[in-house]
């Protein structure tokens, strides 16, 4: 296929111009806290011998600069002249190390990959004029490049003989400073350069030979071209082209590739399953749409059709809610990947209606153990902890940057997610009710802003609907972006006002697909023309179906009437943000492709939008077979009780996030009631953040998550109702109405092709409906990704099934606003809800290394009254502290309220209110039921469902009103002695820790 | 914060107009406008490049105000950029706005901002028309001692300074997030002369105004637990924490355990900053 050899699987580098070399250490005398981070990450690598570590932050400027010129910019620009001491090399000139025992390695971008830093020195640059200098020859790369200067050096009473070997350094260099896919390595080598990537081969119309392409050669176009077509729509796509009598161009084939990706499409969730014996025609329609429709709830603005959920707020606001996922960038570059996960899914709240302020981010990771053995990495993978700890960086300086607290999230730690780690991202904002809907008429100029486009992200769409393997690491570099949050900062300061003066028709972002899929689905229903040649580009030398599905960051796309065109690029320009005008939208409903004049693609948009084949897909399902192994008392394992709390409070997914949630800005734009840590130490794990968006009003939302991995495997349709139930309870504790709360869903699965997977899908959806309809709580918005699994030598793993509910809900009055720390000593301590043995993939069976068992799930009938009447009892007034049970049970949820409030609390175990296993009605705790211990029972099973609430003893009247006729039972008290207590079923004295006991183990374990 | 009640012969509605200057990456200036309003200013938010093209709009307010943010992307270094384009394109209007009487408050990414532009430092040349302009600088403000980025409440006393705006020995919560807040001084003598000239204008303490015993009280390594410096006139006021996000009876982070507030602390340091502006000349 010729397309596969314009595409820039490997660029090779074009020849650079010798540059002077800027290198910035701190002062000598002068502690360096990145070089210590470093030292840090050696110690966990087994690396010995390095006594200190020092960070240059490098800079490469243009040769043709004076030498006078480049110490003036050192001196004002790039070194602190109280903390620095800059080094500076002339052109060809090698700088020299401080001393022989420094060994150095250097960390430079790949050509191509964006260096925001390089950007923006460039930018500064031509203030002072030395703009005329540093212009490139093409006028549009930067002159500037950035790099690191790495030294490490050994002790100095030792002798040089210390020195490490280069292979060590190679190995430092690996796993700790660079990431191949991204950056250049450089050992002990000071052969630096700039460069750009290599110009593709200059074309035109290039056409593709299809028509008469047999099987076997229609498989290969698709894969050579990594287009990620099924041989059936391959054959779809060439008798299309036969019946037109000609053959498709490039341009053409990749934007049907990334019109019709899974990524796109849904296509699979949308398709036609066949599913024990019975026909689904549209999974997602018929079970999650469905439920929403049905529901008809008013307060519903906007639901599946944008690009984000609206609902309606206060005061002629609206709220929008977007969660999407960037599994696969991720597990290759874990900082660009979530960054670039970040701002796609901002880019997606700018770009619903005529966009919204975004006013909220949350986070949700789901990665490997964090102690995983090296030996247990697969090759090609990264170690569970550099993932995390690059994702949270990556979401930190994105979310950061753009001024958009991050507040709600979770992580949870799993051996599936190894070789294929998942990361979600999501955005809440704010918009007045008049913007929430858009449209695009024939006239309309198609204006791109934001960013420019270059090579980065080719193939995103396609490749994240792949199975990654260990090559991925190799060939999908390209799909890998870096984000420029500050680039996104401005096209949002702009948008907004171009919003507000109604300047615009239209708005959508470049997300997956590039400008094929933004240009694509805005012209759907009418037709669109683009000059491909306008698009400003990072570097010269992009082909034209480069520039088309470039999924470079930070771009947006604008339908603007042409009588407020001019005023529209005013304000774009006023803020610095690049807006230019490439095509026209049409009424010819075809999509038409010129590059330099020339046509290079003219598709008919119905067959883009609806020719996808719909081939019926079989699906299955078996559950997992596991002997129940009940719940056996801890002593059965030889541990207390005592000791089995504090193991649980320290185990991964329940330990304090503190670390994650501290290193992101959750205060920014002054909106926060109740934050994602609180309690009398700041220490406590909040169920939800809650908001307050509007100044003039003391209407809040609360935003809370909800996900049960652990519960996939065994019950996937348990699953989805266990994380609704999950995130709509931790919605309802801090005081969300559980009647103006709507849902996200957000899958993430194994390869769907494969029947058992598909089964498990169905399974889970129709589960989503039916609780979605219990609950009266719609779907607004959601996102599949269903491709999940990692080839290990000639075996495909797929991750456990995931979904992770998203909750936003309004809370009718933040004077209200209950938090989960316990308040004061001598209140009552009410458990709201029935404690079932069911202990299926709890935390407990975990810990005691136990498969199977029954999983928790929701009554239907009793979860909704119980919701509604806690929430009922909250706006009374008469709560006074309240938390959710999920993970670990009521022994993690007593404990995290008294160590949050810093107070004491006795438990009786004997007043549990209990009930049968929903699934199998044939235990209960109540009863001595065989394999059941009642007390570890009562203590960690995970049934949904349940609250425990805090609640001053004058009130206990009118809370216990509220609850009547539900489950609900005063199970113990507060007190001001600072301990645990718990006391067995049958009276005896189970637990008896001090609450700084609780919370050292609570606060333990990784921290980054 | 029940001192300086004393009743208020200037209207501050009509008499302060403030400033909000605004720039590439500045992304708390939703919350500094709307904390310079509820003080009663009237306050426009204006992009750097207007007033680099137009100085002279400086001329119609008495108090300048430059929010945190991550102007330019923190690239290279925080507030490096901005302070750069404000030394190169403002820096003597903006010592004329203060030597007339104007107000400035930089907060985080504005302090440091300020810091880059120099305002804090002695002029290098003392009969030169331009206070620091030119002059060496002394003070920075750098990467948290943990290298890592720290969002978290904290608690500030305010230090006998010379702002008179501040009231001496007052202890208040506020919001810290930032990843390079740790104040560094040059040497011994820089922070003796800052102490010397009444340039210390808030240390971070204890809940109980008690000195901060290293992290979390000091959240960032700062010398001398320095959280917010003026200049010598005690016009011009920089700090790394957040007053403007704590402006309503719930933003504190445990309101929730506390009896029913009418407002937030940061409120009463923005109406102070307000008030005192009021009787600047315009």
């Amino acid at each position: 296929m010729t397309a596969s050899a314009s595409l820039p699987s490997d660029p090779a580098a074009s020849a650079a111009p010798e540059a002077w070399r800027v290198e910035v250490f701190r002062r000598e005398d002068l502690d360096d806290p990145e070089g210590e981070h470093l030292l840090a990450a050696l110690r966990e690598i087994a690396v010995e011998g390095v006594a200190r570590a020092r960070l240059g932050r490098g800079y490469l400027l243009p040769g043709t600069l004076t030498r006078g010129e480049v110490e003036k910019i050192c001196s004002e620009l790039l070194a602190d002249p109280v903390l620095d001491e800059p080094r500076i090399a002339a052109p060809g000139e090698a700088p020299s190390p401080r001393s022989r025992r420094a060994q150095r390695i250097l960390v430079a971008r790949k050509p191509g990959v964006m260096d925001p830093v390089a950007l923006t020195v460039g930018r500064a640059l031509q203030r002072i004029g030395l703009a005329h200098r540093t212009n490139g020859a093409e006028g549009e790369r930067s002159p500037v490049a950035t790099f690191q200067a790495w030294e490490l050096e050994c002790a100095p009473e030792r002798s040089a003989l210390c020195l490490l070997s280069r292979e060590t350094l190679v190995r430092i260099g690996r796993e700790v400073l660079s990431n191949e896919v991204i950056e250049d390595l450089y050992v002990e080598d000071e052969g630096l350069r700039t460069s750009v990537p290599a110009a593709s081969p200059s074309h035109g119309a290039l056409h593709v030979a299809l028509r008469e392409a047999a099987d076997e050669r229609l498989t290969e176009i698709s894969r050579d071209g990594a287009l990620s077509l099924s041989l059936i729509e391959m054959r779809v796509i060439r008798d299309h082209y036969r019946a037109q009598g000609r053959e498709p161009t490039i341009a053409e084939l990749e934007t049907i590739a990334q019109t019709w990706s899974e990524h796109c499409k849904h296509k699979t969730f949308c398709g036609v399953i066949e599913f024990r014996g019975e026909r689904i025609d549209n999974l997602l329609a018929q079970t999650i749409k469905a439920a929403t429709l049905e529901l008809a709830r008013p307060w519903c603005v906007s639901v599946f059709h944008d690009n984000a959920g609206i609902v309606a707020f206060d005061r002629g606001f609206d709220l929008c809610f977007k969660v999407e996922t960037h599994n696969h960038p991720s597990a290759l570059d874990p900082y660009g990947g979530a960054g670039t996960g970040v701002g796609g899914v901002i880019r997606d709240i700018l770009g619903v209606g005529l966009g919204a302020r975004p006013i909220a981010n949350t986070d949700a990771f789901f990665v490997g153990p964090a102690d995983l053995p090296e030996k247990n990495v697969p090759k090609g993978c990264l170690h569970p902890r550099r993932i995390l700890r690059g994702v949270v960086a990556g979401v930190r300086d994105y979310g950061n940057r753009m001024g958009i607290p991050t507040v709600n999230g979770g992580v949870w730690f799993d051996e599936g997610y190894v070789g294929n780690p998942l990361v979600y991202c999501g955005t809440v904002g704010l918009m007045p009710h008049w913007a929430a809907e858009k449209s695009v008429r024939a006239g309309d100029a198609i204006v791109l802003v934001g960013g420019r486009t270059g090579r980065d992200g080719i193939h995103g769409a396609t490749f994240s609907s792949a199975e990654l393997s260990e090559e991925s690491e190799i060939v999908s570099g390209a799909a890998v972006q870096i984000g420029d949050a500050i680039a996104e900062k401005r096209v949002l300061d702009a948008l907004i006002q171009a919003r507000d003066r109604r300047l615009y028709r239209a708005v959508t972002d470049c997300g997956a697909g590039g400008l094929s899929s933004a240009v694509g689905e805005m012209g759907e229903r009418c037709g669109a023309e683009v000059d491909l040649e306008k698009v400003p580009l990072k570097y010269p030398g992009l082909a034209p179906e480069e520039i088309w599905i470039s999924e470079a960051q930070e771009r947006m796309v604008l339908a603007v009437p042409p009588g407020q065109l001019a005023e529209l690029l005013a304000v774009f320009r006023s803020e610095d943000c690049e807006a230019t005008v490439i095509g026209s939208f049409t009424d010819t409903r075809r999509l038409l492709l010129r590059f330099r004049g020339e046509t290079v693609g003219d598709l008919d948009l119905a067959f883009l939008h609806g020719g996808t084949p719909r081939p019926v897909r079989k699906a299955s399902f078996a559950p997992p077979s596991f002997p129940d192994p009940g719940c056996p008392a801890p002593s059965a394992h030889g541990a207390s009780h005592e000791k089995t709390i504090l193991a649980l409070l320290a185990s991964p997914d329940i330990a304090s996030k503190e670390w994650i949630v501290r290193q992101y800005d959750h205060e920014v734009q002054g909106l926060s009631v109740l934050k994602p840590v609180v309690g009398a130490r700041m220490d406590g794990p909040g169920d939800a953040a809650v908001l307050k968006p509007l100044a003039d009003s003391t209407l809040g939302v609360a935003i809370a998550c909800g996900a049960c991995p652990r519960y996939g495997l065994l019950d996937p349709a348990a699953m989805a109702q266990a994380a609704i139930d999950e995130a709509l309870r931790n919605a309802v504790a801090v005081g969300g109405d559980p009647d103006r709360t709507a849902i996200l869903d957000n899958f993430s699965w194994g390869n769907c092709d494969k029947a058992d997977r598909l089964g498990a899908l169905v399974l889970a959806a129709r589960a989503c409906k039916e609780a979605a309809l219990a609950y009266g709580t719609p779907f607004i918005s959601g996102k599949d990704s269903l491709n999940n699994e990692y080839r290990v030598g000639g075996e495909s793993r797929s991750i456990p099934p995931t979904l992770l509910i998203s909750a936003l809900a309004v809370v009718p009055d933040v004077t209200r606003t209950v938090s989960m720390d316990l308040k004061a000593a001598g209140s009552r301590l009410y458990l709201v809800g029935v404690t079932r043995p069911e202990l299926g993939g709890s935390h407990y069976l975990g810990l005691l290394g136990c498969e199977g068992g029954s999983v928790p799930r929701p009554d239907l009938a009793l979860a909704p009254r119980i919701l509604r009447a806690v929430h009922a009892a909250i706006r009374a007034g008469t709560v006074r502290a309240c938390h959710d049970l999920s993970e670990g049970g009521l022994a993690v949820a007593a404990s995290e309220m008294a160590l949050a409030g810093d107070l004491g609390l006795e438990i009786d175990l004997a007043a549990v209110p209990v009930g049968p296993p929903l699934a199998s009605p044939a235990t209960s705790i109540g009863a001595t039921e065989k394999g059941f211990d009642r007390d570890a029972s009562r203590l960690y099973s995970q049934s949904c469902s349940r609250l425990l609430v805090e609640v001053a003893e004058g009130s206990a009247a009118a809370f216990e009103r509220a609850l009547s006729g539900l489950p609900c039972a005063a199970i113990g008290r507060t007190t001001s002695e600072k301990r645990l207590r718990i006391r067995s079923s049958a009276g005896a004295l189970l637990v008896d820790a001090e609450i700084q006991e609780l919370r050292r183990a609570f606060q333990g374990g990784f921290q980054g | 914060m029940s001192a300086r009640t004393h009743t208020k012969n200037v209207d501050p509605m009509t008499s302060t107009r403030a400033l909000v200057l605004r720039a590439a990456g500045i992304n708390c200036d939703g919350e500094t406008v709307r904390a310079l309003e509820m003080a009663g200013a009237r306050t426009d938010l204006v992009h750097l490049e207007r007033i680099l093209s137009e100085p002279a709009r400086l001329d119609d307010y008495s108090l300048l105000v430059i929010p945190g943010g991550f102007s330019h992307g923190d690239d290279v270094a925080a507030g490096r950029v901005f302070g750069f384009e404000m030394r190169h394109g403002l820096a003597r209007e903006i010592s004329a706005f203060v030597a007339r009487g104007g107000f400035v408050l930089g907060v985080c990414n504005g302090f440091q901002v300020l810091v880059e532009a120099g305002l804090f430092e002695p002029p290098s040349d003392p009969t030169g028309p331009v206070a620091g302009a030119g002059a060496v600088r002394t003070i920075a403000l750098t990467s948290n001692r943990q290298a890592r980025f720290e969002c978290r409440w904290i608690s500030l006393r305010v230090e006998n300074c010379a702002c008179p705006w501040l009231v001496q020995g007052e202890v208040f919560p506020a919001p810290i997030a930032h990843g390079e807040g740790r104040f560094f001084v040059r040497d011994a003598a820089a922070l003796e002369r800052l102490e010397a000239n009444g340039q210390i204008a808030l240390r971070y303490v204890r809940a109980d105004g008690s000195p901060a015993r290293g992290f979390p009280d000091n959240p960032n390594g700062s010398v001398s637990d320095i959280a917010g410096i003026c200049d010598p006139s005690g016009r011009v006021l920089g700090l790394m924490p957040h007053p403007e996000r704590n402006l309503t009876p719930w933003n504190h982070p445990h309101w929730t355990r506390l009896p029913p507030r009418a407002e937030g602390e940061g409120l009463a340091f923005y109406r102070r900053l307000v008030e005192a502006a009021s009787l600047a000349p315009v």
